[in-house]
This record gives structure tokens, sequence and C-alpha cells, in this order.
């Protein structure tokens, strides 16, 4: 395969189908969480009709409520037509419509999770990169077991603990994701410095940093950038019990509280800018993998 | 040189002086307004809607927010007038007129009078419009009419006579008919300022608030109420400590002790409450559960000896840190009119139970309980996940089961599976849930009782009811229902009582005490059993200067 | 390092035997109830104390432990083999089988499974055995929790696809099954290795999530996972330390597991 340029109407076209497969697949996990809760047991149930001061007509009346939802290919052809008129639908639960939720609370998580990311990254390389130049044998066990500790502490107790010592909620979240970062990043490291031809770099003379630029990024360097993709949908996940823990009105605590309470139009929503983000995240990694690994002919 | 000094130095007392009088005014102003009040809601509020509220979050910002013609003095548990200064039911019960208090306004200025309470008492009569506020009215069929006597007088007529109607009248929050801002102009002692949707609901000092203290000084106290939505108990408590929080509504027992160690004087524990956790077996005909656990489930020897088997010592002492009672049936003794004082917790007699079981058939080999067919005596508890109480509380009666032989599997679930298989689909073999905000009045509990309501637990919507006893209930609490006399009611209620201690379709375990936490900043609080246990009187409650201080 | 791969085979040695004699070691049984004295200190009969309900935890951790220490990791072997599958294969296959499994990957990561688990429970009977319940849990983790390392996989299998020595293998006739088993998965080793350590800790704790929802492990059996929950009560920290007495042994068998094993991640 030459190294050609390709004509631009030609990347163009590859971007528009790449981004129209990404919208379709959002719709269709829209459409899959849709089925997934309306399946799930107690979709009609509502807690208010265990109050023994309704009487019968009403509690009739709260198990229809929900009707509408009952068909799920015809609620999700309405949501999709009002979707294109920048309807969202209105949450069972807040009352609210969803579009206005989302618009509120999107800064929050993007906040809260990218800040949370940038500093697992930061932690998370850090020690990998330093264990792989270093090589002390104490270290590697500091390595491990720090990055353990923190994989073995539930996800409620670091956002409690942010909460009682008043740390801020990307602390929790960094915290969360780093130990999964460092442990895939340092695996790709130290294969990539274990490769043969790296001992004969040493060997003649190389430095340290030069090794690393020239010789172990290019080889572990499309692995962690596709890492780093798929680490926004854990950050993402992440930020669901911290934010509802921690108090953030950010989208995490949105999704909390609609499972919670089953609020259909809430879920579909969530899962399709869920999905969006996944695709866009991975999708950006690949272009960004292809684009800088180098073609051989 | 001299006139200016004489100037400098009388103008320098006249601006002492004012400087004086603004510092007094300003403390006599200090002492007027008593600053933020803060505490947690544990849910997002369903609606603002007075008319249709009916979760916790919602009631609260109700009971702060609302007017109402007559109030249950929460500590006092006796109905004292509101907006409404006397009121008259009619011999038969069908008809309540009340006087109006004169000169109240809404919290945007506009006039209150009888047209406003017609018109709340219509919109809430009308069927289309589903609330437990207007359900209670609702005890017969029929349309119910409001007739204005004079600006001050109101007259409200129902098809048939209703048990404790006058009662019933503290839920009724009265909504403006004429008003442009509709159910946003209040005539309680707060008003709604801000929702944000998941974070927090601000609630401001209504100006117009009819109410005057002793002194003559303008009600509330407070100049605002800041409910933060946090449904998480850990948080809510580490924020109290930090002095963020002023109180905790209702405080876990885990929770009690712990702030107790670290700060007496913080907790209270105001006695027994209204509240009760049970369990019960599914008596359902149509129920997919095997025909030999349906047979044990229905005879009122297995439940009886099942209740027997069970140690509330042990569940008050071990999972409420003694801060809760064994439960004697449906009516706690602290709810003191309605309870029948002749009936005793179920002693924990492990021995009777045995016996009461072999009567029926049961035998027990190598350790396990097996009915009269062979069946090995097995059966779940489902509960839900949210209450760790009830959890303890489970584990705790299978162990005390297991002691039997009986083997018990405690499956927690979610609250909506778990509402669906109790109240539609009937899977399930025993259930363990508890009654919150339980109503003063027995009448609250009609659908409890009655065989044909929904919430008839063990065997919900009968077309007829099955047994004798389930005959006898129906009877008993329509005859409650139909007549005003107190003492007649309580007699039909109190068999109802003893029937029920009798055949246990539902097995009563504890009354949990009212526990809560109030900062020592708050000045006026009284808490008591009855919700809202803390702040029943918000108007009246203040914050003391270092507290206002420091915000 | 010599010495600590020693200790910690040692500490893993430890941990096996005793958690497999735990009905021999264990001072009670898991679910005895000393109701005189809940939640109480340590004490010479008790010596982690007791839980809420006046359980030994001494012996609720050494029972845990053979439940969470043999399932979690059967549970992450699954989703090992399910993400060297699904992204191994496809970045090995390439083209339009690649592009459909990372589609595929990234929708799978976005569904709430939530749903799915609520419902799994409503379809298994209410008495199911404990060990049924705590199997078909980590099995379901398995199967939920191949995702994201596969769509790394994906990547690594597709920069092999065109390296180097595969293609030499190629051309000297090896193909298809023989040469991904013997050039390509090897070679994924790093991800897989991380991906299965990683799972482990993870599904421990997600088996005591699910309890919220009826699955794991049924009262009154302990696992590692609902032991590790108690530690949601926080405040009680600085008072009642040897709370923390469930986590920090998890924390050692971890990190004992992958010294043991931490050669073995990086050799091809």
């Amino acid at each position: 395969m030459s190294s050609e340029k390709k004509p631009s109407w030609k990347i163009a076209q590859s971007i528009a189908r790449k981004l129209g497969a990404i919208a379709a697949l959002a719709l269709l996990g829209g459409l899959l969480s849709a089925t997934f809760v309306r399946l799930a047991p107690g979709f009609d149930a509502d807690e208010r009709e265990l109050d023994p001061s309704l009487n019968a007509e009403s509690v009739q009346a709260l198990r229809q409520a929900r009707a509408g939802e009952h068909n799920i290919l015809s609620f999700y052809a309405s949501y999709l037509r009002g979707a294109v008129h920048g309807d969202l639908g209105t949450s069972h639960a807040l009352g609210q419509p969803v579009q206005t939720l989302l618009r509120e609370r999107w800064p929050v998580t993007v906040r809260v999770a990218g800040i949370g990311l940038l500093l697992a990254w930061l932690l998370a390389s850090t020690l990998a990169f330093t264990a792989c130049l270093w090589r002390f044998p104490a270290y590697e066990i500091l390595g491990i077991t720090v990055s353990g500790a923190f994989l073995c502490i539930p996800a409620a107790v670091l956002a409690l603990l942010s909460v009682i010592l008043n740390a801020p909620g990307y602390l929790a979240i960094a915290l969360i994701v780093f130990p999964k970062i460092y442990r895939y990043s340092r695996n790709l490291l130290a294969k990539a410095y274990a490769l043969p031809h790296i001992t004969a770099a040493r060997a003649r003379g190389l430095g340290e940093i030069r090794i690393l630029a020239c010789h172990v990024l290019p080889v572990a360097g499309p692995q962690m950038i596709a890492l780093a993709g798929i680490t926004v949908s854990i950050a993402l996940g992440a930020c669901i019990p911290v934010e509802a823990l921690c108090g953030l009105p950010g989208i995490g605590q949105l999704a909390w509280q609609a499972a919670l309470s089953r609020d259909l139009p809430l879920l579909v929503n969530l899962t399709v800018l869920v999905t969006l983000v996944t695709l866009l995240a991975n999708s950006g990694a690949d272009v960004m993998i292809y684009m800088l690994s180098p073609r051989e002919a | 040189m001299n006139t200016n000094t004489t100037v400098r130095r009388s103008s320098l007392r006249f601006l002492s002086c004012a400087l004086l009088c603004c510092a007094l005014l300003s403390t006599y102003a200090f002492a007027q307004t008593g600053g933020e009040l803060r505490f947690c809601l544990r849910s997002e509020p369903k609606t603002f809607d007075p008319l249709l509220v009916d979760d916790d979050s919602s009631l609260s910002i109700r009971y702060l927010t609302g007017g109402v013609l007559a109030r249950v003095n929460r500590r006092t548990q006796e109905l004292e007038p509101e907006l409404a200064e006397s009121w008259k039911i009619s011999k038969d019960g069908k008809q309540i007129t009340f006087k109006l208090r004169l000169g109240v306004t809404f919290s945007d200025g506009s006039p209150f009078s009888s047209e406003d309470v017609a018109f709340t008492m219509q919109r809430l009569m009308d069927p289309a419009l589903h609330s437990s506020t207007g359900d209670a009215f609702r005890s017969g069929n029929g349309a119910v009419t409001t007739n204005i006597i004079a600006p001050d007088q109101v007259s409200i007529s129902f098809a048939a006579p209703i048990a404790g109607l006058d009662r019933l009248f503290d839920q009724v929050a009265i909504m403006s008919a004429h008003s442009p801002k509709k159910e946003a102009a209040v005539l309680g002692p707060f008003m709604v300022a801000e929702y944000k949707a998941g974070s927090s609901v601000l609630l401001r000092r209504n100006p117009n608030y009819w109410k005057k203290d002793s002194q003559g000084r303008r009600l509330p106290y407070l100049d605002s109420i800041r409910l933060d939505i946090q449904p998480n108990r850990d948080v809510e408590m580490l924020r109290f400590k930090r002095g963020e929080l002023d109180l905790i509504n209702v405080l876990d027992s885990d929770y009690f002790d712990r702030l107790a160690a670290s700060s007496p004087g913080l907790t209270h524990d105001a006695g027994p409450s209204l509240d009760s956790d049970f369990m019960w077996f599914n008596q359902v005909a149509s129920a997919p559960i095997p025909e030999y656990k349906r047979v044990w489930f229905r005879s009122a020897n297995f439940r009886r000896a099942i209740s027997q088997a069970i140690n509330r010592d042990d569940l008050s002492r071990v999972v409420f840190n003694g801060h809760a009672q064994p439960a004697i049936g449906p009516v706690s003794p602290a709810n003191k009119f309605w309870f029948n004082s002749k009936l005793k917790a179920e002693p924990y007699r492990p021995d009777a139970a045995l016996q009461g079981l072999q009567a029926d058939g049961f035998r027990l080999q190598n350790g396990a309980l097996f009915d009269k067919a062979g069946n090995p005596v097995e059966f779940s508890i489902v509960t839900n996940a949210s209450s760790k109480a009830r959890e303890r509380m489970a584990v705790m009666v299978q162990e005390d089961l297991g002691k039997l032989g009986i083997k018990v599997n405690v499956v927690t679930l979610d609250f909506p599976s778990l509402i669906e298989r109790i109240s539609q689909k009937f899977n399930y073999e025993a259930a363990m849930l508890g009654f919150r905000n339980v109503d003063l009045d027995p009448n609250g509990q009609m659908n409890i009782w009655l065989s044909s309501a929904e919430d008839h637990a063990w065997n919900p919507q009968q077309k007829s009811p099955e047994t004798a006893w389930e005959t006898e209930i129906d009877r008993l609490m329509r005859a409650q229902a139909s007549t005003a006399d107190p003492k007649k009611r309580k007699e039909s209620f109190d068999r109802v009582q003893e029937i029920v201690a009798e055949q246990t379709p539902l097995i009563y375990l504890v009354n949990q005490n009212a526990l809560s936490a109030i900062s020592s900043g708050v000045e006026g609080a009284n808490p008591g059993i009855l919700s809202p246990q803390t702040f029943w009187n918000a108007e009246r409650l203040t914050l003391n200067a270092t507290t206002r201080a420091s915000r | 390092m010599n010495a600590a791969r020693k200790l910690a085979c040692v500490v893993v040695l430890v941990v096996c035997v005793v958690s497999l004699a735990a009905n021999w070691l264990a001072p009670a049984g898991y679910a005895k109830q000393f109701r005189e004295a809940p939640s109480a200190p340590p004490s010479h009969q008790h010596w982690l104390g007791t839980d809420e309900v006046g359980r030994d935890r001494f012996s609720r951790v050494l029972y845990g432990t053979r439940i969470s220490l043999l399932l979690a990791p059967a549970a992450a072997l699954v989703s090992t083999v399910l993400a060297a599958l699904v992204g191994g294969l496809a970045g090995y296959l390439g083209g339009i089988w690649l592009r459909l499994a990372r589609g595929f990957t990234d929708l799978f990561l976005s569904l709430p499974w939530l749903f799915l688990l609520i419902t799994v429970r409503a379809l298994l009977p209410l008495n199911v055995s404990p060990l049924t319940s705590v199997l078909i849990t980590f099995f379901i983790l398995g199967l939920l929790g191949w995702a994201a390392s596969a769509r790394v996989l994906s990547t690594s299998a597709d920069t092999l696809r065109n390296s180097d020595f595969v293609l030499q293998a190629r051309a000297s006739g090896l193909h298809g099954p023989r040469l991904f088993l013997v050039h390509v998965l090897p070679n994924l080793k790093p991800v897989l290795y991380a991906q299965f350590w990683i799972s482990i800790p993870v599904f421990i704790l997600s088996e005591a999530n699910l309890g919220i929802l009826g699955l794991g492990v049924a009262e009154p059996l302990p696992s590692w996972g609902s032991l590790l929950r108690e530690l949601e009560g926080l405040i009680s920290f600085r008072e009642e330390p040897w709370r923390l007495a469930p986590l920090l042994l998890l924390i050692v068998v971890m990190t004992s597991f992958q010294l043991l094993l931490s050669n073995e991640e990086v050799t091809a």
C-alpha cells in the first residue's frame, strides 16, 4: 500500500460515512436500552401503589400512567419524531424536559470527568513510565500495591472519602480510573521494553529518554491511544456513583435517578448520549492511530 | 474656629447617636430575622402541586408552604384552628361548616376568602385527580358540594359521613382561586423561591403570612429554609457534623448512637413512633407458588407459630440499638387513643411455636422441619434493598426460624421489582416491609383492612372475603367509618386489632423510635413523633446569633 | 524482587490453605449471630470483632475468601477469553469484521446492563440456592466485562496483523487458527493479563453491588464484596479501624498474586 494522498472529497466522504455509522449505532443503542428498561420487571410499578390512602381508581390510574410506553417501537418512533424537532421528551422523575436537564448538567460532568481523566492519565503514566525507566523492584512493588489498593476500594467508598476530606469530585474519579490505566499501560510499556531491539539500542548507548521516545512509544503507542479511547467510557461510568454521592448536579447523578425510577425517556436519552460519546472517543482514537501509524509498502 | 469645632463636635455626637440607633435597630432586626435553616430531603420532590403531594419530600415542602384550615398539633395531637377560626360538623357527619379568619392574604397579596376554599375542595374532589389527600375524602361515592355562605363562611357537604372529617383538613393546603400565580401563591409561613432539580429547594419567608407570635411579631422568624436533596445518609450525617446542616429530621439508629457518643445533646429520641415494620405470607389463591406452601400460609396456626418464633426483643436491641420496641399490632402504643391497651407484644416462645406447628402436622426431623406430606419447610422473604435495617431484621428472622428447622432465604430486591411481585404478579412467598407516616386515625388504614382493597397485602382485591375473620374485619371497618362517635369507633377498631392478633395476617415486628438530630444553633425545636418530627413548628424556629453570624 | 516474590508465594499459599480449611479454622460459623455483642470491637473471642448482627467477622472473612477467590478469577477468565475472541480475532481478521466488532463493542460498553440483570433475577426462582445464585452472578459478570479490553485488543491485533513477523509466518505457509493461536495471541498477553488482574477486584466489588438487585451471594453466605460493602458506613473509621481488615486482606492477596505472575505478563 503506497502512501498516496487521498483526494479531499474522498476523505470527506469517508468521514461522513463514519459519522453516519456513529449516529446509527447511537440510535440503535437508544432502542436497545428502551427495550431493556421495558422488559425489566417493575416497569409499571410505582412506589405510590403501596400508599394505603389511595383508592382503587387512583392505583389503576398510576398503573396506566405508563401505558403510552408499553409498545417500545411506537414509543421510540415518537421519541425520534420529537428529537428531530429538538424535543427529547420529559423526565417522569424530575418533571422537566430532558433537553433542559441535559443542557444544565453536561458542563458539570465534562468538567468532573475531563479533569478526573487527565489526572488519572497523569498519575498512571508517571508511575508506568518511571517504573520502566528506573526499573527498581521496590518501585515496581509500590506501583502494583498502590494501583491494586485503589482497585479494591469500592467506588462508593472513594466518593464518600472525597466528601469527608472535602476533596473535589474529579479526584475520586481519578483514583477510580487510574489503576486500570496503570495496569494496561505498564504491561504495554514493559512488553515494548522487552523487545530485542531495545536491548540492542541500550547496548549502543542510547539515552533512556531517546529510547522511550523513538523506540518504545511507536510500538506501544497505538494501543495506548486505543486505551485512551476506552478510558473515556470508564470515566463516564465512574461519574455515576461519584456525582450521586458528592452531590454534583451532573449527568451521572441524572443517570442514577433515572435508573432508580425506571424513567424511560431519560434513560433512552442518556444511553444515546453515552453511546455517542463512547463511539466518538473510540473512533477518534482509531483515526489518530491510523494517522500516526507508518505506512508500509 | 470655635464654631467649626462645635459644629464638628455636635455632628460627631449626632453621628454616634445615629450609629447607636442603627446598631440598636439592627440588633432588633437581627433578633427579628432568624437566618437560613438547612436540612436535607431524602429524595426528589415529585410535585409542587399541594393536592397531588404523596411522597415524603413533597409532603415536607407542602407542610412548610401550605396554609390549612385546621392543623393537628404534632406534639399534643390535638386539632387546632389555623385559617379557620372555628368549625362545626353536622350530626350526620356529612357536612362541615368553617368560619374563616378575616384579613388573610396569599403570598402574592391576593385576598383569601371562602371562594378559595371552595375552589380547592372542588379541585380536590375532581374524580380525574388521583391524590391520596382527595381519596381520603372519598370513602363514599357521590359528589361533594361546597356552599359559600359568606366571604368568611363556607360549608362542604359529602354524600356519605366521613369519619374523622375535621382532622383530614390538616392535609388540605388551600390554593388560590383567582391569583395569576396559581400554586405559587401560598398561605403558609414559607414559599418556594428556587428549585434546582436534583440539587436543592430554597424556601423564603412569606411576607404576607398572617400568623403573629404572642408579642405581635410577624412569623416566621426564619428568613429562609434550604432543603438539599441528598439520598445518602452517610453524607447527610457528615454534613450535619460539619455544621452545614442544622437538623436531621429522621435519624437512623446506627447514626444516633455514634452522634450521641460524640455530641450528646444534639440527638433526640422521642420514643416509639407510629411507624411499624412487619412481614406477611402470600395468601393469594391464584399466586404462582406451590400448593402445599399456600396451605401453610393460609393456616393461622402456622402464621401464629412463626410470629412466636421471632425474637422481637433481639430485633429491637440488635438492629435498632434499643431505639425500637416490639410491635403489637396495626396501631402503635404511641397512638394513645386508638391503641387497644389490652393487647401485648407476642413474646418469644420457640417451644410454643413448635407445638403449634406440630398441631398442624409438621414434624422436626434431623434438625429440619417437614410438613404433613413430607415437604421440607422452606420459603423466601423478599424485602427492599435500600433499607439496611430491614435486611438485618430479615437475617435475624432467618436465624430465629432456622432454630425451628425452617430454611428461610432472604432476597433483597429493588423497589419496583418488589412492588411488581407483591401487588401485581404475586410471585412471592413472604415479604417484609414497613409503614411510614402512619395516620393517627385508623380510617387511613381502610385500604389495608378491607378485603376488597388494593393494600390488603396478603390477599388484595378479593371479590368477596374468603375467610370468616376477613368478613368480620370488613364489617367492623365499615362500622367505624360510618359513625362519628369516637367511643363506638374505638370499640369496632379495638375488635379489629384483636382479630389481627389472633389471625396474624401481618406479623408485626417492631415500632421504631422517632429519632432526630438538631444542632445547638437551632432554638425553639421540640421534636415529637408525628411527621415532620423536627420542623413541625418551623414558623417559630430561630437560629442563634453565632450560627447566623457564621453564615 | 526475588525476596518479594517468595513472600508473595507464601502469602498466596497461606490464604489458599486457610480458606480451604475454613471449616476447621473458623472460630464460629459464618452465620452464627452472637446477639449479645453486635458491632463488637476485636477481642479474644472475635479476632476482628463482629458485624451489625453479631456474626464473627474473622470467620466470615475466611469463608468469604473461598467463594470470592474461586469464583472471581473464574469470571475474570471468562471475560478475558471473550475479550480475546471478540477483540483479538476481529483485529486479526481485519476489514469488515474489525469494523463490526468495534461497533458492537462500543455499543456494548454504553448499554444499561443494570436492567438486564434485574430481568435475570426475575427469571430465577426465589428459592435458588446461594451457590447457584453466586455462580450465575459471576458468570454474568464475566459475560459483561469483556468490552473495554476487547477494544484495546482489536487495535493490538490489527497492528500485529500487518507486522513483519506475522507476514513472514504467513509467507511460510502458516494461516488460519494456527497463525492466530501461535503468533498473534501470545503477543496480546500484556493486555489480556491486565484485563484479567483488573477484572478480579472489579468483579468482587460488582458482586456486592448486585446484591441490591437480589443477585450475588445470598444471606447469610459471606463474600468479600459484601464484607467490603460494610466500609460504606465510613464515618466510623477512626473509631473502628478493624473494619478495614477485609480491604487490607484483599489488597495483600491481589498484590501477591500479581507479584507472583508479573513476569508472565510481559514475556511472549
